[in-house]
């Protein structure tokens, strides 16, 4: 059986003067999936969504979104998608209710439908209350949520989330992940950019990680954890422990531990996913370690780039002056 | 329910883009706001009477022509500036629906290309269909008439309109340019400038010769003079450049330029995207 692609992407190029936001983007989307777009501000995440969307186009390269080809049948594309995120916005003048009860109609609701349609989602997103004031007035999640809501009027094929909780309360932020997971769960193909890596692994049945316009690493979230891994950090009780606690760590994790005598602090890159903080707290306690404290967390989204691009400087290269 | 509700189960036929059918929701969508935040329209209405009363009164004065003869010659010339605001306020329009991402909404949807420009642009003729009323009836306290048939009166506000259409699209073409909500507010206030350009405020017939000419190609004389003819209270100056001496076919002509010239421009530009 063949994949029917969503969204499927070839050699994407796109510059703005001199600075080249798209470097040949490759992404393949398999119908009914989430895909996370990961990457560091100025990646290139937010250029590729416009391109897929038709709000611009590309300058090399090809992209085809529900089967339609993003330059050409532009028209087809824009019938089949959702969009919502940090390129689009509602309308802040008119009302909650007013902004989707007009997006209802250029969308062909009918009579009552469009009406209907909007009160369920306003009600869905908890905007019931808020529905009748100017969205300027609204807050940055309840807008978020509105934006959200716009893009699910209808039934879209694709639904393209531009960094939809970035700056957002957790609150707002798990509301929009609920609806996500839902849309997942009933068969919509998502693409969704973040800056997160706890929101690419909430979500994403693939995360393809960008860098300087380009995919510099493609896989599960599963596949992308183990080749980071996390990162354990101990605290002894005097500093002569120290080296005791770096021969454990070396064992258990195959990797050289940092060692900061200063703060009796050892540190470690623990790639292994089935290494747990009990068992290396345990292996410390056995070799008679005085452990004070101990994490082992997930890396950062800087140190996930360092290891998969080997580069630390995650942040994109300065834009030339104008 | 909550998962029923997030999902449209009616899953409808594709969208095509339809004039017939986006224009009008558009245009609705202008209204609501207008309704919404009234106070912006007053506002608007506002300096054409502050202007009508000041240069009517105070500088009216010091005219030669009699203050009253003044004032009439002063209501159409100022009922043509109002028209050709369309130009700031299109492009104010565009500039901030570019600006704060609506735009960018409204061009992922399958969308006729034309609807959102005609949206606004049709907004700005129904809202200058109403808001020329209040100072057509200062005017007429301040002693202007109407003194032609009712005819030509209807063919002058016509006309008014229909100006105020056509700058309306050169202005949201320059607003697509601008994209800057800020920039284009500030562009938009040296636009006040056009009209004293023009014959709307002055005559032009003792203006320098260069000055005069320049005035009296100012698609703005051209809808002053043919106002002040179609309401009867000054008929086209004499010896005066081809749009003005024959000011409804003048203004007919501009107007006719500026839409076929802008229209093109403005959908292209929207549909093209703006970066």
């Amino acid at each position: 059986m063949t994949t029917t692609y969503a969204v499927l992407s070839e050699g994407l190029e796109k510059h703005y003067g001199d600075v080249h936001a798209l470097r040949g983007l490759d992404l393949a989307v398999a119908e009914g999936a989430v895909c996370g777009v990961l990457g560091p501000n100025g990646a290139g995440k937010s250029t590729a969504v416009r391109l897929l969307t038709t709000l611009t186009s590309p300058d090399a390269g090809s992209a085809r979104v529900a089967g339609h080809d993003v330059v050409r049948e532009a028209a087809a594309v824009r019938a089949a998608i959702g969009v919502t995120g940090q390129s689009t916005s509602i309308d802040g003048e008119l009302s909650g209710r007013q902004n989707l009860r007009l997006f209802a109609r250029l969308l062909r609701f009918r009579g009552p439908a469009g009406r209907t349609r909007a009160d369920e989602l306003l009600e869905r997103f908890g905007l019931t209350e808020a529905a009748d004031r100017p969205a300027r007035t609204y807050s940055g999640g309840m807008r978020r949520r509105l934006d959200l809501a716009a893009g699910l009027l209808t039934r879209p094929q694709v639904l393209f989330l531009d960094e939809p909780t970035t700056g957002l309360d957790p609150h707002s932020r798990n509301q929009i992940w609920e609806a996500v997971r839902e849309l997942a769960g009933r068969g919509t193909t998502v693409l969704l950019t973040t800056q997160y890596l706890e929101e690419a692994d909430q979500l994403a049945d693939d995360i393809v990680l960008i860098d300087r316009g380009r995919a510099a690493h493609r896989g599960t979230p599963a596949e992308l954890k183990s080749l980071i891994g996390g990162y354990a950090e101990v605290v002894v009780a005097h500093e002569s422990a120290l080296r005791a606690a770096a021969a454990v760590l070396d064992r258990l994790t195959g990797a050289e531990p940092t060692l900061d005598h200063e703060h009796r602090t050892i540190g470690v890159v623990a790639s292994d996913p089935t290494l747990t903080l009990p068992r290396i707290v345990r292996e410390l306690d056995a070799a008679g370690v005085p452990v004070i404290d101990a994490s082992l967390r997930p890396p950062t989204l800087d140190e996930a780039f360092l290891r998969l691009t080997g580069r630390g400087d995650v942040r994109a290269p300065k834009e030339p002056a104008a | 329910m909550s998962a029923t509700t997030l999902v449209h189960e009616q899953n409808p036929a594709p969208v095509t883009g339809s004039l017939a059918a986006d224009g009008p929701a558009m245009v609705g969508r202008h209204l609501q706001k207008i309704k919404a935040a009234p106070g912006v329209l007053v506002l608007t209405q506002t300096m054409p009477i502050t202007m009508l009363l000041f240069f009517g009164y105070v500088f009216g004065s010091a005219l030669a022509v009699p203050g009253q003869e003044y004032r009439s010659f002063l209501v159409p010339g100022l009922l043509a500036a109002t028209a050709a605001n369309g130009l700031m306020t299109g492009m104010f329009q565009a500039a901030q629906d570019c600006d704060r991402g609506v735009m960018d909404r409204f061009r992922t949807l399958p969308m006729s290309r034309a609807a959102v420009p005609l949206g606004s642009t049709v907004a700005e003729v129904l809202t200058t269909a109403v808001g020329m009323i209040p100072l057509m009836l200062v005017g007429l306290a301040a002693g202007w008439r109407i003194e032609g048939g009712p005819g030509a009166a209807l063919g002058a506000y016509g006309l008014l309109l229909l100006f105020r259409f056509a700058t309306s699209w050169a202005g949201y073409w320059l607003g697509l340019l601008i994209r800057n909500e800020e920039a284009a507010g500030q562009l938009g206030s040296a636009t006040f400038i056009l009209p004293l350009l023009s014959s709307a405020y002055i005559p032009t017939d003792n203006m320098p010769g260069w000055l005069r000419t320049v005035a009296e190609w100012n698609p703005i004389s051209a809808l002053a003079s043919a106002t002040r003819d179609l309401f009867g209270n000054a008929a086209p100056a004499a010896g005066a450049a081809w749009p003005v001496a024959h000011p409804v076919a003048g203004t007919l002509a501009w107007s006719a330029v500026l839409l076929a010239v802008f229209v093109p421009l403005t959908v292209r530009r929207y549909a093209r995207g703006t970066d």
